[in-house]
């Protein structure tokens, strides 16, 4: 008899989403639905408001990763109004953009996806949390919550706000660094390096190989990649063009403002949001696993597949070692993991790279803007993917036109997929446990939604 | 003795939640004395038990219940109510929960406007009909949590300062109701006020404050009476936590109330016109008004009637 399982909420994500497991008579699952169950509708209400004030309004679209909102909505600002923050404005925000993202990998690695590693997928709910953790190995914990805490206090010691932060602003940044700043951070994002590198091994040597074959199989599907690219081809979180490239590894560089040419959004019946698709490969848009059309991948996994190297020694010796094991592009949805660590060894190293440049300290941070007519794209890597912010505004600087795309909305179709082949191939019988429900959101985890 | 909790977070962005994770080594304390049933962030409890084959959503039974987020849907209403029966006292967590947040700007508009938006944007594909398989449908705007349920505890700031979550926590733990001071920002605000002085007119923060950047904040004159517009006088205190002094006054940029009206119940868009009007500001020189209650726009504040009135 024909049965609908339904996993909800799912945990240890970001946001409100749901699956839909629908069996068919025999218990072999005929249909996956993967919900996403809420829209605010912040491109409406941005409408009538000063722009310079929408980098502390939209940075409530996402409240772990507010630094890549609240910096990719400056720079459409800047677009708007026609201006160029000077040098320093400029690296005090990719740095607090660099900060940020190591915070963020943390925070998914050890507080939201560790469980399923470290104690392993079939541990009791109650205990497969970062609770759970922090009972098993209270070393690691403290450790975890330490270094964490030290990348979230950096940002709010220096920037004020850590949460839906305020201090970059139209034009620039709200306040220049002072030398005393700088000694304090460079101490501490080598302690973050320290850390990061610590945690990369300690992920390969005795988290992955317990996984391998579940890392190589689970949520597998045959995507295309999005990521930002320098103009040597080097990762860049932070500024470049966009790199979109095709499951048999070819791609194309555009820049930002021309988006529009290379994304489609494609409404679906089943989730409030969109489903953006490679409009420019010009093969439309499918989710059919054997064919899919149109589909891309954004995120680490994404980023490491796109660049042709990662501007920072040590992981840049990482990127080496993961191509040399998994090719590129690699396919395997669990191996968002794994560059995920190898992104965090480069964020600490580029933070560095920014606190032991001498401009960084130069008092000028900030252009003066008037407002005026004008439109601006501003695009950053955020920890989810290509973050997209267009805005119109009229003579008097107000917005009249405001268009995002999120980092974990480019996503939305991959996740469908992945939750499909996960539930295909471990739902057979209309048998069903809490070890398979789990698995299967361990494919959406992955993502980081 | 040990607590056990709930935890949901409904029309939010999940910043009150890092908030919690915020705390830092005294998290590790906290989790001493509380035993988390449901906490979707963190853990794997399901509606619709732990195999999805349950017909109806339900929360576990709890000491306290604390929610994040307004309510601007279908589900959010039902998981409020659950949580609700389910536990002896719910706790707004953040001004969303409190006074509806940012995404109660969206009160300016009808969910049909907002819908019409999103889903014909100029990278978006023509689409028949709008999501509705699976979906929960949209309320007619975003209310905050005490226009629908029964709330306890108010613990406002978008987000919340992980030491004031603390200390309602423990004190929560000590069986004692936590105390939120009744200041305002500039109550804690250590700039320089100099008084009334000749301000006419406000000036649009398109510029840096004036100060010098080696001084500490003390040494800096009072944003409002550098000309910008700051929304100290009519939000409430906390923001600084533990330290006292406010988190954006400390980036050197101006507040812009995200802790919410100083009074719960105040407006704090007609207090603010009122303040800048009695010490003879033209208030026409701010851009629009719209943006002064962009933290607290729930309690049937902001109406799409509204709006077109003034625009």
């Amino acid at each position: 008899m024909s049965e609908t399982i339904k996993i909800s909420p799912l945990t240890r994500i970001e946001g409100h989403a749901s699956i839909a497991i629908h069996l068919d008579d025999a218990g072999e699952v005929a249909d996956t639905k993967l919900h996403i169950m809420s829209l605010r509708g912040f491109e409406k209400f941005v409408e009538g408001k000063p722009a310079e004030e929408l980098p502390r309004i939209v940075n409530r679209i996402c409240g772990i990763c507010p630094w890549h909102h609240h910096l990719a909505s400056n720079k459409a600002v800047d677009g708007c109004f026609g201006v160029t923050p000077p040098p320093a404005g400029n690296k005090l925000r990719e740095l607090m953009h660099t900060i940020a993202h190591a915070e963020d990998k943390l925070l998914h690695f050890f507080f939201l996806a560790a469980a399923d590693f470290v104690l392993g997928p079939n541990t009791d709910y109650q205990a497969r949390n970062v609770i759970g953790l922090a009972k098993a190995n209270p070393d690691l914990a403290g450790k975890v919550v330490r270094m964490r805490q030290k990348a979230k206090m950096l940002l709010e010691r220096f920037a004020g706000k850590a949460i839906h932060p305020v201090a970059g602003v139209t034009g620039g940044f709200a306040k220049p660094m002072t030398e005393e700043d700088r000694t304090d951070m460079l101490a501490q994002v080598q302690e973050l390096l320290d850390f990061a590198l610590f945690t990369m091994d300690f992920a390969k040597n005795t988290v992955f190989p317990q996984y391998l074959d579940l890392i190589q199989s689970l949520g597998k599907i045959q995507t295309g990649f999005m990521g930002t690219v320098d103009d040597a081809g080097g990762l860049s979180l932070y500024e470049g063009k966009i790199r979109l490239m095709r499951p048999d590894g070819t791609y194309d560089d555009f820049a930002p403002e021309a988006y529009t040419e290379h994304i489609g959004e494609h409404v679906a019946d089943h989730s409030y949001a969109k489903i953006p698709y490679a409009k420019s490969w010009q093969e439309g848009v499918s989710m059919d696993l054997d064919r899919p059309k149109g589909m891309y991948r954004s995120n680490c996994l994404a980023r490491m597949n796109v660049v042709d190297s990662i501007p920072t020694p040590k992981a840049q010796a990482e990127l080496e070692e993961f191509r040399e094991r998994f090719g590129r592009p690699a396919q395997a949805t669990m191996l968002y993991h794994w560059a995920r660590l190898i992104e965090e060894v480069y964020a600490c190293e580029h933070a560095l790279q920014l606190l032991q440049d001498q401009d960084i300290l130069d008092p000028n941070v900030r252009t003066q803007a008037e407002p005026k007519a004008g439109r601006g794209v501003g695009c950053v890597e955020a920890p989810r993917g290509t973050l997209i912010h267009d805005y119109s505004t009229d003579e008097n600087g107000l917005i009249t036109r405001a268009n995002m795309i999120v980092g974990t909305t480019h996503n939305i179709g991959p996740m469908n997929m992945s939750v499909h082949q996960a539930a295909s191939s471990l739902i057979h019988g209309g048998e069903v446990n809490e070890e398979i429900l789990n698995s299967i959101e361990m494919a959406v985890r992955a993502y980081d939604p | 003795m040990s607590i056990q909790v709930a935890e949901e977070w409904l029309n939010a962005c999940s910043g009150c939640e890092i908030c919690l994770l915020d705390m830092g080594e005294r998290l590790l304390e906290v989790l001493e004395h509380l035993d988390f049933v449901h906490i979707p962030v963190l853990m794997d409890h399901k509606y619709y038990g732990q195999t999805g084959r349950e017909k109806h959503l339900s929360v576990p039974k709890a000491d306290v219940g604390i929610i994040s987020g307004g309510i601007r849907n279908e589900e959010h209403l039902e998981v409020a109510k659950a949580m609700r029966e389910q536990c002896d006292v719910i706790v707004a967590l953040g001004t969303c929960a409190t006074h509806g947040g940012i995404p109660a700007l969206g009160n300016s508009w009808t969910s049909e406007e907002i819908l019409d938006r999103y889903y014909h944007t100029e990278s978006t594909d023509p689409c028949r009909q709008y999501p509705s398989n699976g979906v929960p449908p949209l309320l007619d705007r975003t209310y905050a949590l005490d226009e629908k349920i029964a709330v306890d505890m108010y613990l406002p700031g978008c987000a919340p300062h992980p030491d004031q979550v603390y200390a309602a926590i423990m004190a929560v733990v000590q069986e004692q109701t936590p105390q939120l001071a009744g200041l305002s920002v500039c109550d804690t605000c250590p700039t320089q006020r100099e008084g009334k002085g000749d301000l006419k007119r406000l000036r649009r923060f398109l510029q840096n404050a004036k100060y010098t950047p080696e001084e500490p904040l003390d040494h800096m004159r009072c944003l409002l009476e550098q000309g910008l517009l700051c929304m100290g006088p009519v939000t409430r205190a906390g923001c600084g936590g533990e330290a006292g002094t406010p988190r954006c006054i400390a980036a050197r940029v101006p507040c812009r109330g995200c802790y919410g009206p100083v009074k719960p119940e105040s407006n704090q868009m007609l207090d603010m016109l009122g303040a800048l009007a009695s010490n003879r500001v033209d208030i026409q020189s701010l851009p629009e008004y719209t943006s002064l209650l962009r933290f607290s726009g729930a309690h049937n504040l902001l109406h799409p009637k509204a709006s077109k009135e003034r625009s």
